[in-house]
């Protein structure tokens, strides 16, 4: 099982590095986000915390999104999905390997978005507990994402359909990994630890209702 | 599948209940219950606001049973009723949301307030408009189903976690104080008028989604025949 799961995101990253479509596009995404937020709100001045924070997640859902919506228009070229499901893999297998996949692309972005905001907004993100939130959220994100970009890969509409989806149902995440990135951020680990255990809860839950229901999804 | 009738119509009965229920209700809404010591007539909205609030989630619960059903199950019935509450349920959260914000205007000084209920209601009312949008998007009715199912599913178990998360964030953040609308205890009238409306609406809804149920069928029907006809 886990030689298969390694066998596509090998796959996945493979390709990726060599047409390097998704990440770019991705990162562009995240940076110029990013610099917009800087002139709609101040994030230099007292508000600098709460500004940062939102700013960064803003970020990381937009390009989280066009990630997906990149990734599965590429997967749907050539049959390479059918391919994968036509493969002796199990559903919950190929589910995982497309979480892992994506997971490591926004990793990637989330690296230098986090340094960007280190050096731009002077923000101390290298803390043990932002790191925490930022990867509880980022998994919540992806779950769903990866869920739902299965699922509006044939839909016409594809662009609108996703974040329609994606964006009411991650509100929690999106919640939560703002509050604690702030709390995190201002050194107040004690208060942040409700939003984690939320995180870490809705991480668990929609991660097995994930692979429970993935292959109603992938049934071509 | 043809609906012969055959014995006593119970659509029809259902019909003509809910309609004389209905009167009845806006009748003990506007006459009999008396008017709101503070705040006035507007209070009166409250009746419609209530079961609107109950059927908007009820009708969620429903597709909530009724996706897990067809996933398992796979029967067009069990996805039928699906849509037929999702379509009422859509409705219902817009009344809600609606009357609760001509309400919140004299009385909260507010057509809206980020309030952990309102906020959790129009995330709702954002659940029920993607749910449609898959629904129309996705081309073939059949995988259309099991996709709406899966978010059925899913929204259905995010409801009170995003409650949950909303009420968080509204404590942690400085807040309006806002006028509740539980205060003292309320004159038997205004409890006998928004009983009779609760029940009034139940009805109706039972009425109405069965109606919804038999378009859905026909529906399905005339697809059907289309598809043998083109074949």
């Amino acid at each position: 099982m886990l030689s298969q799961l390694w066998a596509i995101v090998q796959r996945d990253l493979l390709s990726e590095w060599r047409a390097r479509e998704v990440v770019i596009g991705m990162l562009v995404m995240a940076l110029l986000t990013l610099l917009v937020f800087n002139f709609a709100f101040d994030l230099t001045g007292a508000q600098r915390v709460a500004s940062g924070s939102g700013a960064f997640w803003v970020a990381v859902v937009f390009a989280t999104l066009l990630g997906f919506g990149r990734a599965t228009a590429l997967e749907r070229q050539e049959g390479a999905w059918e391919g994968l499901l036509l493969s002796p893999v199990e559903r919950p297998v190929i589910f995982l390997a497309k979480l892992v996949s994506m997971l490591s692309f926004v990793v990637v972005v989330e690296a230098v978005a986090l340094v960007v905001m280190a050096v731009l907004f002077g923000l101390p993100v290298f803390r043990s507990g932002v790191l925490v939130v930022l990867a509880l959220g980022t998994l919540g994100l992806c779950t769903l994402g990866t869920l739902f970009s299965v699922m509006t890969a044939q839909a016409k509409a594809r662009e609108v359909l996703l974040p329609a989806l994606l964006f009411p149902l991650a509100i929690p995440v999106v919640i939560s990994a703002v509050r604690g990135t702030v709390l995190e951020l201002s050194g107040f680990s004690a208060e942040a630890a409700p939003w984690k255990s939320l995180l870490g809860g809705f991480v668990v839950l929609f991660f097995s209702l994930s692979l429970v229901t993935f292959g109603a999804v992938a049934e071509e | 599948m043809t609906v012969r009738q055959r014995g006593v119509d119970w659509l029809a009965v259902l019909g003509g209940a809910s309609f004389v229920l209905v009167a009845l209700s806006v009748a003990m809404i506007f006459v009999y219950a008396p008017a709101d010591a503070t705040q006035g007539d507007v209070q009166r909205l409250f009746y419609l606001h209530l079961p609107a609030a109950w059927l908007a989630y009820l009708s969620f619960f429903i597709i909530f049973v009724s996706s897990i059903a067809y996933l398992l199950r796979g029967r067009p019935l069990w996805d039928r009723l699906a849509r037929s509450a999702a379509e009422l349920g859509f409705i219902f959260t817009t009344l809600v949301l609606l009357t609760g914000s001509i309400w919140g205007r004299p009385i909260w000084g507010t057509w809206w307030t980020w309030d952990a209920r309102l906020t959790t209601t129009l995330i709702l009312w954002f659940i029920y408009l993607g749910y449609f949008l898959l629904r129309s998007y996705v081309s073939d009715p059949e995988r259309g189903a099991r996709y709406a199912a899966v978010l059925g599913i899913v929204g259905f178990v995010d409801i009170p976690i995003i409650h949950m998360s909303v009420r968080w964030w509204r404590t942690l953040h400085p807040q309006p104080i806002v006028v509740r609308s539980e205060g003292p205890a309320m004159p038997t009238e205004m409890l006998v008028t928004m009983l009779v409306t609760l029940v009034a609406f139940c009805v109706l809804y039972v009425f109405l989604l069965w109606v919804k149920y038999r378009i859905e069928t026909a529906r399905d029907e005339v697809l059907a025949l289309r598809a043998a006809v083109e074949g």
